[in-house]
């Protein structure tokens, strides 16, 4: 179990050394420099803001200097916002995003998990075809639709929600939890009703069923164990993912987060908070990925069993 | 959690069938599960009515408190005046500092600020201000001439990377001292008299000077509390965070909460405090305007910054009361490249001019919001009247003129690109004028769309043949609608240079003394810039706001500069 964890966070290390690396030339690479704006800087004050952020440095020193920061656990200045470090701006965003991504991952777990199961149960029925068609709209359709179709029903048709904002008015966290969780609630579904659909076909089941036991207790005890197993491997990445991908709800809702602030700084080219906050997603997703793996090993006593047997 | 749904999917069957005939019984819980369930939709029901309820919105609790609340564009990148440049970080340093003078928001015409009074020299170069004796910072600290001097030799430091420190060179030794030809700032028109009385010497009479002295790079900043937090010239500072800040505005920082408000709150220390009638004004990011128009319309915002320009046709027809559009001082044009083969002949560059409709690109994409641009200097410009005739749509006369320059029906003209910055504005316009381009001239011309920055950069390098681009008055004078077409200007990228215009902006109009003579000056300017045409009109910008009706003393102005200290909100329930 332990030499599992072990081996995996070894793994993770030269994919988080690739990720900086990657992204470190690649934001320098990409035209334009974050002192650019519509009116030309006096040469003089362009010289002395390359050399407040090392930029007049050569590139390959500033790429060591910037590992030297980051193992000291330094993300540096932020260029867009002086007088904040970037990791003041993550740690600003964090919890607006965290929050977030888990009401989304709440969404997609009741949601889902209950609109697979309910077509799993009578497949091939309407029960079945219709979570699954609306599961397959949810899939397809953009938070980027979907936010503003849910804010123009609910927030300005029918008065019920506030239209923007988190934390500022009762009910604001409604409408971005559900449009950020839809697209997942719709990928829960499927799985669901796959993994349940394939564990009532096996033989384990029916010999419950022979025996006589009653449905409730051969759904929820035996078969429910077993099916869920996809959808847990994948709360994950799920979640790692509503983490990194929470920038267009946060737009469209105003949310003071973090993937606003990634994207933002994308656009200023503030290259300190591109690389500190694909840093910081990149550790997360390792994280979560090896977190759902460790869940579904146990949720699943075959893979429990090699484990056990390793270490 | 999923068993409580699967009763919830089921609530219905629950007690009538049997649990097995229930399509999800199998999963029923126990009986405490369903009444915790129930509990829980009660209070998740009632959690959804409390937002819809007898709950005031955000602006009728402000109306009651005296809190404006408006939309601020993007999140303010820092509240230092000699550090920042955009837009929304202006609008909240205005509240928090004030310079020697500031601006009548219906007039724009310079009013006593800091400088209680001031007289100019007979020969419009020395201005002498007199500070109030009752000036003072918000910790109570007096504010002297001294503070001015210091914070102009602050704003100029290179290694601070004020970004708008040319704003200072008007006064006279200001851009030798920042480019390090003088070391002595002693040298450098400003001197303190005595505590309340400041004399400024400028390199040329600038009458515009008062306009541009309530900037922010000329604001005062508080040495003594930034001389605690490190070196005066240091970006990164935390002096501006809310619990350390210290200005002489109306109004001192009280919050700033990242991505999500600035709140600024009254400040009892200011000498006109008797006249500041607001309490606080909350500060929004609101850089999804579509998102902006609604929280408007939701009753959380009294102001918005801008409007998505689609929706003015509906707003006009709903909210008439509410809608205000009018006229900006920023010109939006297509600047040629004048070195790449083609563009190099006047002629080629005048037939484009003339097979333009500017007015159905005005109508039909702009929606009427804006004024079609005859000039690129805005008309009305304090009094300013811009040459006419010159640009005009005229497609027979544009066809004649491309033949003539030997390019009859676009035949071997070299291929033209239009280059512009995401934006959906900008690629309608874009098309539109493909289209015409096509139609009249029988040209095909490319687009090409590039991100911000990297559009920047191209514009940097020259590598384009026709551009979009913007300017934004930095004050009211038709200076800075022309200055940046001069041969050296970093802001004109178009590789147009002309003798006749560099010598009337740089050197014969500065000299002229009389309002008429200069304004004569400009148009002089001006005619040979549209004669020569390295830049080509197309509209002259709008504000688009909507303002709430409890909003009073925000009079629309073409800088579109609001003064909240003049602000009230009056309930108009």
């Amino acid at each position: 179990m332990w030499r599992f964890i072990a081996s995996r966070l070894l793994q993770a290390v030269p994919v988080l050394i690739t990720v900086v690396t990657l992204t470190f030339f690649l934001v320098r690479f990409a035209p334009g420099g974050p002192f650019d704006g519509e009116k030309t800087v006096l040469p003089e004050v362009k010289r002395a803001l390359e050399a407040q952020y090392r930029l007049d440095q050569p590139l390959w020193s500033q790429y060591l200097s910037y590992w030297g920061d980051l193992l000291h656990g330094d993300f540096g200045p932020s260029f867009r916002y002086p007088g904040r470090s970037v990791n003041e701006l993550i740690a600003a965003g964090l919890p607006a995003t965290t929050e977030l991504a888990f009401y989304a991952l709440l969404v997609a777990v009741v949601v889902g998990m209950g609109a697979g199961l309910a077509a799993a149960l009578r497949p091939n029925s309407w029960r079945d075809y219709l979570p699954m068609a609306l599961a397959m709209i949810g899939i397809c359709m953009p938070t980027l639709l979907l936010g503003p179709l849910l804010v123009l029903v609910f927030g300005i048709e029918l008065e019920w929600l506030p239209v923007s904002g988190w934390g500022d008015l009762p009910g604001d966290k409604i409408l971005p939890s559900l449009t950020l969780g839809a697209a997942y609630a719709a990928y829960v579904a499927r799985l669901t009703r796959g993994g349940m659909l394939e564990v009532l076909s096996q033989d384990y089941i029916r010999t419950a069923r022979a025996k006589g036991l009653p449905e409730a207790v051969i759904i929820g005890k035996h078969a429910l164990r077993g099916g869920v197993i996809p959808v847990v491997a994948f709360l994950g990445p799920a979640f790692a993912g509503l983490l990194c991908g929470s920038f267009v709800v946060e737009t469209v809702f105003q949310i003071p987060g973090l993937g606003r602030l990634f994207v933002q700084a994308a656009f200023n080219r503030d290259y300190t908070m591109i690389l500190g906050s694909t840093v910081f997603f990149a550790v997360l997703i390792v994280v979560f990925n090896l977190a759902s793996d460790l869940l579904a090993a146990w949720l699943n006593p075959r893979v429990r069993g090699a484990l056990r047997g390793q270490s | 959690m999923v068993p409580a749904l699967l009763r919830l999917l089921c609530w219905s069957g629950l007690r009538a069938r049997p649990l097995r005939r229930c399509p999800l019984g199998g999963l029923a819980a126990p009986v405490d599960m369903a009444a915790r369930l129930r509990t829980a939709l009660l209070l998740g029901s009632l959690l959804v009515l409390g937002a819809c309820g007898g709950e005031p919105t955000r602006v009728e609790q402000g109306n009651r408190d005296g809190v404006l609340h408006v939309g601020n564009g993007t999140e303010p990148q820092g509240l230092d005046p000699h550090v920042t440049t955009g837009l929304p970080e202006s609008r909240i340093q205005d509240t928090l500092f004030e310079g020697l003078v500031s601006k009548d928001p219906a007039t724009l015409e310079p009013v006593p600020a800091v400088a209680e009074s001031w007289e100019l020299s007979a020969d419009g170069r020395t201005y002498r201000f007199h500070l109030r004796a009752d000036a003072r910072w918000s910790d109570g600290t007096p504010l002297t001439a001294e503070d001015f001097r210091w914070s102009w030799w602050r704003a100029l430091q290179p290694a601070i990377g004020n970004e708008y420190a040319y704003m200072i060179f008007p006064i006279r030794n200001a851009e030798a001292y920042l480019t390090g030809k003088l070391t002595d700032f002693d040298q450098v028109g400003v001197r303190v008299i005595d505590p309340h009385t400041l004399e400024v010497e400028l390199n040329e009479p600038t009458p515009y000077f008062l306009q541009i002295v309530d900037h922010h790079s000329y604001y005062p900043v508080p040495r003594h509390v930034i001389e605690r937090f490190g070196s005066p010239t240091d970006r990164f500072t935390g002096w501006t965070r809310p619990e350390n800040f210290i200005g002489n505005g109306a109004f001192t920082l009280a919050e700033w909460r990242l991505n999500k408000h600035v709140r600024v709150e009254k400040n009892a220390q200011y000498w006109d405090a008797d006249a500041v009638q607001l309490n606080a004004v909350m500060f929004y990011p609101t850089e999804n305007i579509v998102t902006e128009e609604r929280l408007f319309r939701s009753g959380q915002l009294h102001a918005t910054n801008d409007l998505p320009t689609d929706k003015i046709p509906d707003l006009r027809q709903t909210m008439p009361a509410q809608l205000r559009l009018e006229p900006y001082l920023g010109s939006y044009f297509y600047s040629l490249n004048i070195r790449r083969e083609g563009l190099d002949d006047v002629r080629v560059r005048k037939a484009l001019s003339l097979a333009i409709d500017r007015d159905a690109i005005v109508d039909t994409v702009m929606k009427g919001v804006v004024k079609t641009a005859y000039s690129v200097v805005p008309p009305g410009t304090i009094g300013y009247e811009p040459p006419e005739g010159l640009i005009r749509f005229d497609p027979v006369e544009a066809r004649r003129l491309l033949a003539e320059a030997g390019y009859p029906e676009g035949q071997g003209l070299p291929p033209l690109e239009i280059l512009y910055n995401t934006h959906e504005t900008h690629r309608k316009i874009a098309v539109a004028i493909q289209q015409m381009w096509k139609q009249h001239l029988n040209l095909d011309v490319t687009m090409l769309n590039q991100e911000w920055k990297v559009y920047l950069d191209t514009r940097e390098n020259r590598d384009f043949t026709i551009s979009r681009y913007a300017w934004v008055g930095d004050y009211v004078d038709p200076n800075t609608f022309l200055d940046m077409w001069t041969t050296d200007s970093g802001n004109n990228k178009t590789g147009w240079g002309n003798a006749e215009f560099d010598d009337l902006v740089l050197r014969q109009i500065p000299a002229m003394q009389s309002h008429e003579e200069r304004l004569a000056g400009f148009r002089r300017a001006e005619t040979i810039l549209l004669e020569e045409l390295p830049v080509l009109p197309i509209y002259i910008y709008a504000t688009k706001h909507l303002v709430s009706p409890s909003v009073q003393g925000m009079p629309q102005n073409i800088m579109d500069y609001i003064s909240f200290k003049r602000v009230s909100l009056e309930p108009s329930d």
